[in-house]
């Protein structure tokens, strides 16, 4: 269930890279953690931002959880749509509820970052 | 490490899909569906919880109500049998030791539901006030022997005068029904009661009945949309309906007036522990004030943010509870903010700091939400 066309980290963020850009997004179980989400705030696009800082929040009903990038870059593009339906992140939180796009920085991403496979494994223990 | 108690519905709410949070000593369910989901369901058709972790104290004896009169501010001999109403303990310096429902029994037996973190201290209290009555009154921890199901909702009447008794929905606001002629043996008690701002009873009832009641309310409710709703939900609709949540609005460094609690305060009624302190604040006015506001702005105040009021930077205060408002569609809170130039009016514009971001807000009068008055 856990697509494997992506990274994880352990804090249950989801990141997808191609062509020198990364998608992040939160995972399933992570969203379930949540509850219902109910406001999603998210960096401003060009806004550049090292490994490992913080870029936004998600905010359900009972709780917030900060997001962090795991890679550094610049925000190239951010999913607007949340604004007005932010419970797309429930409903499809490894697609139409990804979170921004960022432009790497570097060469790819670190190499902590976890397969689906391993992922699953952490979930599982 | 203290052990983690559980209601004697756990069952039930695993079968419902339930899951667990934390609170007041217990693993209780904090959702089942969705906060949001549950939330609805009560305010459309009727949510049910599971509030067995409250305590039940039971005060009786032929110097119970002096005893009552002396330790709570409200009115205890105004209350005639069949009747409840809310009301504190308070300390000397005529801040919240708890809140709690009084119910009159009889004139010489009354039933206090409390708060489950402070049960301990509230029965340690009352037991000691009751030592000095010579054996004038008893005080008996009812809390084990005790579950309690509140049913809330514009249809939580009908659900319930099927399930409990067709007298149960003629119940006046703050009445209450025992030992149901219509039932069997058991010992039971359904009160018009709730914290949600919605209609809604309480059914106090022996741990041995409760996961059959908790299942024929639950049967009897499907058709009408009845969902079990757990402490999320339970959370947002209170801070809708303005209701305090003790430990968290309302404290030991809060009093009923600075609460906008005042009507529980019965001043001709003689005299209680923290009523000179309470008369001397009445005198003087009060250094802080619950204050409602609403998030203008895009973002969510929660509680320990700070809320300024613009154009008196000196009323300033954090936010005792805040959060989404599912009916409104907006965040909304509380906040305990200074007030020595008098509380801030309602309409008052003012900020909260979130993340580092100052996000408009607007004072506003409580409660955020009022239920539609009934079509009858």
């Amino acid at each position: 269930m856990i697509p494997d066309d992506r990274l994880y980290t352990a804090q249950h963020e989801w990141l997808k890279v191609e062509d020198g850009k990364a998608v992040l997004g939160i995972t399933d179980f992570a969203q379930q953690e949540l509850g219902d989400v109910v406001f999603v705030e998210l960096p401003a696009p060009g806004q550049e931002f090292a490994a490992g800082s913080e870029i936004g929040a998600i905010e359900s009903v009972k709780a917030v959880a900060e997001i962090y990038t795991p890679v550094a870059g610049s925000i190239e593009a951010v999913n607007d749509g949340l604004e007005d339906a932010p419970e797309v992140v429930n409903e499809d939180p490894y697609g139409e509820g990804w979170l921004v796009c960022l432009r790497l920085a570097g060469e790819g991403p670190p190499d902590d970052l976890m397969t689906a496979a391993a992922y699953e494994a952490q979930l599982a223990s | 490490m203290a052990r983690v108690l559980r209601t004697v519905l756990y069952r039930r709410h695993v079968e419902s899909g339930a899951r667990f949070g934390p609170f007041a000593g217990y693993e209780m369910p904090i959702q089942y569906q969705g906060v949001l989901a549950e939330h609805r369901a009560v305010r459309e058709r009727a949510g049910m919880f599971d509030v067995s972790h409250m305590g039940e104290i039971r005060v009786w004896g032929p110097r119970a109500l002096s005893l009552l009169q002396g330790l709570t501010p409200n009115d205890v001999g105004a209350l005639a049998p069949g009747r409840a109403h809310y009301s504190a303990l308070l300390t000397e310096r005529g801040t919240f030791i708890d809140d709690l429902l009084v119910y009159c029994l009889d004139p010489e037996d009354y039933l206090l539901v409390v708060n489950a973190a402070s049960r301990e201290r509230d029965l340690e209290l009352l037991q000691r006030a009751a030592a000095a009555e010579d054996g004038g009154v008893r005080v008996d921890d009812r809390s084990d022997e005790t579950a309690l199901i509140a049913v809330q909702g514009p249809r939580a009447a009908e659900i319930v005068a099927d399930v409990v008794g067709a007298e149960a929905a003629e119940l006046r606001y703050y009445s209450f029904l025992r030992d149901h002629p219509a039932e069997d043996q058991a010992q039971r008690l359904v009160s018009r009661t709730g914290y949600t701002g919605e209609d809604g009873f309480e059914i106090y009832t022996p741990p041995e009945r409760a996961e059959d009641l908790w299942a024929e309310l639950l049967e009897r409710g499907r058709d009408v949309g009845l969902m079990p709703a757990g402490l999320g939900a339970r959370d947002t609709l209170r801070l809708e309906a303005g209701m305090m949540l003790c430990g968290q609005d309302i404290d030991e460094e809060t009093t009923p007036l600075e609460a906008g609690l005042s009507w529980i305060v019965k001043w001709k009624k003689g005299d209680f522990v923290g009523r000179e302190a309470l008369v001397r604040q009445r005198e003087r006015g009060c250094r802080h004030r619950l204050v409602g506001f609403e998030v203008e702005g895009r973002g969510i105040a929660r509680h320990g943010h700070r809320l300024t009021v613009r154009n008196a930077p000196d009323c300033t205060g954090p936010v005792t509870s805040g959060a989404f408002a599912p009916t409104l569609g907006r965040a909304i809170g509380i906040a305990r903010v200074d007030c020595g130039g008098g509380p801030p009016p309602p309409g008052s514009a003012a900020s909260v700091t979130v993340r580092g971001r100052e996000i408009d807000c607007r004072i506003v009068k409580l409660p955020f939400y009022r239920r539609p008055k009934a079509g009858v």
